[in-house]
């Protein structure tokens, strides 16, 4: 039962890149402001959600090549590599470290070892949902 | 990072490399890429050598979880430089032995290696680390690794059954051993075991101490093998026979024997740790030895000879630790139990890893391991034949090889037990020395069956599935090497008394306190003592009890084996999991519904006893803020929403309604300035709705006429108990105030040390980062869970369709 949803499919091929867009500024915004890697995630699979609801399975399969299993693993590789590259430095695990620097234009900055292990967080959340919604979806 | 923990981290990261190597050059044997690595980690640990015999101790520490006292400190003295120089200059000599034992075209060679690696490493960590837990997860990674080793050609239903026996039994043992290091810390406060031996006389008499001490034992007797822990080494036997060399006869069945070594400063006061490390030691030494000679398959044979030199060396330690007790003058009389435990351990590794390598090449020539079919084998093999003849006489306790000293120094040993004047070891200590020359008798009939059924006697060519020649030079280079040093060891045992030496200041360091120098030399003649005419009454009762051996093996059938400890493992494991299955079947229903009634009970009765039980509840109204109107609006709407989804017929509604709800909830999180909840709140009430969609497309029709209404009644006093008890909760936790609020270490410290100004993802991924971390590994775990539910579901519907 294929309808013609021109309103939405032409609405999410706009919206999807703002979600997007919105979702990484939401992941970036995470240490100073409301946000963060959880929900950085949540956002980008909700927008990947959306142009699910819009088109299908197939559809989105082929826009996404991925196999969202590897994003999770990578994005727990990410997390405990960052929790364990302290030992390196000979300091306990999980020891972030930071740093501002002030490059022209921008003005000031903060880098930080947290937004790596963040970045974690983002993969394993979106790998996450995916995988959950692909499987059940596929399943019919 | 230190060169130390290098070291000990080197073959699993050669580990990482090696499938690749295995597949970018299929024409080598991978295990040339290996042979290096043992080597130069055995001339590393060798450098240590002069400095441990100076009495130096090198500490290297990193730290790990420093808040919970758990750091990777490695430490060298002469106990972990032995096994360290044990571990790596075996592991070299099996590599190069395995690799003309496994055949690269047949064999999954990346594998093996991969494992033996990981073992390798592990042990190491086992041998190095001075922090209990760290020893703990090196300790399980080679029971994994022999695991994986015992269970490598795992088409054969042997190798599957010995793998798992092995892994159950010591990880047994390793679980309890982690008890036992927990209750250590409660006692003392750190887990550094150099700090923890410093404290022993503090904790002994401590309530915690005797089953502190049970624990540890367990996991030093399942690890090697010892009575009635026994019956997995046999079974082991199944792995490839490099492996079989490698762990189960040279060092991981002797991690048991470091472990007991290692903390007999903590424990030897006790009365029990003799007791029971030598009883159970030298019933171990006589079960194994008697058992060995029953059996026919020549690796069987060996398995059991293994288990009693354990037995030996473990009853040895026993004794010695008695010593402790003694002031440094007189303590040298029984330190000779120590000084003979720490030289047979040598000595066993040389003889009887080049014994097993013998029999592998047994095996790899003639097809067949049973002595039965063998025999005659002597001028067909001459080479074997000499390697198996100095192994065995030195198993056997013959001069002038070094198994005859260190039989020599255990009968010393044994006869002094009785000398000890406590722990009534002067009445009952006799057993010792006799059960001793038994079982050495025994040790003598077995070496002498291994070298005579195999090598002399009728040569029976029809029962051999090949042709035997001698094997190829690569191959007997190793036990060539090992049997050389049983030889100069034998000539020459001072070259390695210095080594001894340290060994023993690390295992009775009490008595270097105290000043006393260990200074031990080994001779061949001591004169006409006991020791010596022991020695010459199991040589003749040995070679009288093989002239007859026909005559009285009839009573090996007399053990029914309805009572052996096998059938008793076996049964048990047969009846665990038959337990295991009906207790399942009992309450698994397979209905979704059936399971969350349970959930839901037992969540009630659980906190709501608590409540009552502990008078927790308390309400207080005094620090309320207002209420307001468009708070009210939001409640009104999630009441409205919760109930209605009760009445409504369809799927697609009730799922429209359970989001106005959750959307609801999220704009409470607004209103009470909680951005970052409200935010994920929304994403996720979004994202759920989106699943429960999906979901709902395999939901079966809601049909209300099949339920009763008492099935109905059940739910629904369950749900408003569950919503009650949470309710009285939430109330009291916000009303008592048990602790200070953590909050205001937050606002101080979030900007200062974690250079952010939101406290809510600081926390996340910085304070409580290790929560997060294992968050996101279960929501990972709980994704593959559904995906291969869901996926092997779809994949047996196609195959029966």
């Amino acid at each position: 039962m294929k309808t013609n949803n021109v309103i939405l499919e032409t609405a999410t091929k706009v919206i999807l890149f703002i979600i997007l867009l919105f979702s990484v500024y939401m992941f970036f915004a995470g240490h100073y402001e409301p946000g963060g890697g959880f929900i950085g995630g949540l956002m980008a699979s909700g927008a990947i959600v959306l142009l699910l609801i819009a088109y299908d399975l197939k559809t989105v399969r082929k826009i996404l090549p991925f196999d969202f299993k590897k994003v999770t693993a990578l994005g727990l590789l990410f997390a405990a590599g960052t929790a364990a590259g302290g030992l390196f430095f000979d300091k306990p695990l999980l020891t972030h470290w930071f740093t501002y620097v002030y490059p022209p234009i921008l003005g000031k900055m903060s880098l930080h070892t947290a937004v790596i292990f963040d970045t974690g967080v983002f993969l394993v959340v979106v790998g996450v949902t995916m995988t959950i919604i692909q499987t059940i979806g596929e399943s019919e | 990072m230190s060169l130390l923990h290098l070291a000990i981290i080197a073959p699993f990261i050669l580990a990482i490399f090696v499938p690749s190597l295995h597949k970018a050059l299929p024409k080598i044997h991978t295990g040339w890429f290996l042979l290096p690595l043992p080597i130069v980690l055995f001339s590393y640990f060798l450098s240590f050598l002069p400095q441990i015999i100076r009495g130096e101790i090198t500490m290297e520490t990193i730290n790990w979880i420093p808040s919970l006292g758990i750091n990777f400190s490695a430490r060298v003295d002469g106990l972990g430089l032995l096994f360290s120089l044990l571990i790596t200059g075996i592991g070299a000599l099996v590599v190069l032995y395995s690799i003309y034992y496994l055949s690269k075209e047949k064999e999954k060679l990346n594998q093996f290696y991969v494992y033996l690696l990981l073992f390798m490493g592990a042990m190491l960590g086992v041998v190095l680390s001075d922090n209990m837990v760290v020893l703990y997860g090196f300790w399980e990674l080679t029971s994994f690794s022999s695991f994986l080793l015992i269970g490598y050609w795992n088409h054969r239903e042997r190798s599957r059954y010995g793998a798992q026996k092995s892994m159950l039994i010591t990880v047994f043992g390793g679980l309890s051993m982690l008890g036992g290091m927990i209750l250590l810390y409660l006692m003392t406060g750190t887990f550094s075991i150099s700090e923890t031996i410093a404290m022993a006389a503090t904790i002994y008499g401590h309530e915690l101490f005797i089953p502190a001490l049970i624990c540890i034992l367990l996991g030093a007797f399942t690890k090697s093998a010892q009575f009635p822990f026994h019956i997995w080494l046999p079974d082991a036997m199944e792995a490839p026979t490099p492996v079989s060399a490698y762990l189960h006869s040279a060092t991981m069945v002797k991690a048991g024997i470091y472990l007991v070594a290692r903390l007999t400063p903590v424990f030897a006061l006790s009365g029990l740790w003799v007791w029971l490390v030598a009883g159970f030691g030298i019933l171990t030494l006589f079960w194994g030895s008697f058992s060995a000679v029953k059996h026919n398959d020549l690796k069987g044979i060996l398995a059991y000879s293994t288990i009693s030199q354990l037995g030996l060396i473990m009853s040895l330690l026993g004794l010695g630790a008695a010593a402790i007790h003694y002031p440094a003058v007189e303590a040298g009389f029984y330190t000779v139990a120590v000084s003979a435990a720490v030289f047979h351990l040598i000595n066993h590794a040389t003889f009887k890893g080049s014994l097993f390598m013998m029999v592998g090449i047994v095996d790899h020539e003639t097809g067949t391991r049973d002595i039965r079919k063998l025999g005659g084998l002597m001028s067909i093999m001459p080479i074997t034949f000499t390697i198996a003849v100095i192994g065995s006489f030195s198993m056997a306790g013959l001069p002038p090889f070094n198994g005859f000293l260190s039989k020599e120094m255990f009968f010393t040993g044994m006869i002094r037990a009785q000398e000890i004047g406590f722990f009534n070891m002067e009445t009952l200590g006799l057993i010792f020395p006799i059960v001793a020359w038994v079982a050495s008798v025994f040790t003598f009939l077995y070496s002498m069956i291994i070298v005579f059924k195999t090598f002399t006697g009728k040569y029976q060519p029809e029962k051999l599935e090949v042709k035997p020649h001698e094997a190829p030079l690569g191959m007997l280079i190793s036990p060539i090497i090992l049997v050389s040093l049983v030889v100069v060891i034998g000539l020459f045992p001072n070259i390695v008394a210095p080594l001894i030496n340290s060994v023993m200041a690390s295992i009775l360091p009490s008595l270097v306190a105290e000043g006393m120098k260990f200074d031990v030399h080994i001779y061949h003649w001591h004169g006409f003592t006991p020791e010596l005419f022991m020695t010459i009454g199991v040589i003749v009762v040995g070679i009288l009890l093989y002239k007859f051996m026909p005559r009285w093996t009839g009573i090996y059938n007399r053990m029914p084996e309805k009572f052996s400890l096998n059938s008793a493992y076996d049964n048990g494991l047969a009846g665990i999991q038959k337990g295991a299955n009906r207790f399942t079947n009992a309450y698994m229903t397979n209905s979704i519904r059936t399971y969350l009634l349970y959930i839901f009970t037992f969540l009630i009765l659980s906190l709501g006893t608590t409540l009552i039980v502990k008078n927790a509840f308390v309400l207080d109204t005094a620090n309320v803020a207002n209420i307001h109107a468009f708070e009210l609006v939001l409640v009104i709407i999630i009441a409205i929403g919760s109930v209605s989804i009760l009445f409504v017929k369809s799927r697609m509604t009730s799922i429209i309604l359970l989001g106005s709800v959750g959307y609801a909830v999220s704009l409470f999180y607004a209103i009470f300035r909680a951005p970052d909840l409200a935010l994920t709140q929304l994403v996720i009430e979004t994202v759920s709705v989106a699943l429960f969609l999906l979901a709902f497309y395999h939901l079966p029709k809601v049909n209300k006429n099949e339920e009763h209404m008492r099935f109905k009644m059940g739910n629904a006093v369950i749900s408003i108990g569950v919503g009650v008890v949470v309710s009285l909760i939430a109330l009291s936790a916000h009303s008592s105030k048990a602790f200070d609020s953590i909050s205001q270490y937050y606002i101080e410290n979030t900007y200062k040390k974690a250079g952010g100004e939101n406290m809510v993802n600081v926390i996340l991924v910085d304070f409580r980062g290790f929560d997060t971390l294992f968050e996101i590994a279960v929501l990972a775990i709980a994704a593959l869970g559904i995906f291969s539910l869901i996926k092997l579901r779809l994949t047996r519907g196609k195959e029966q369709g």
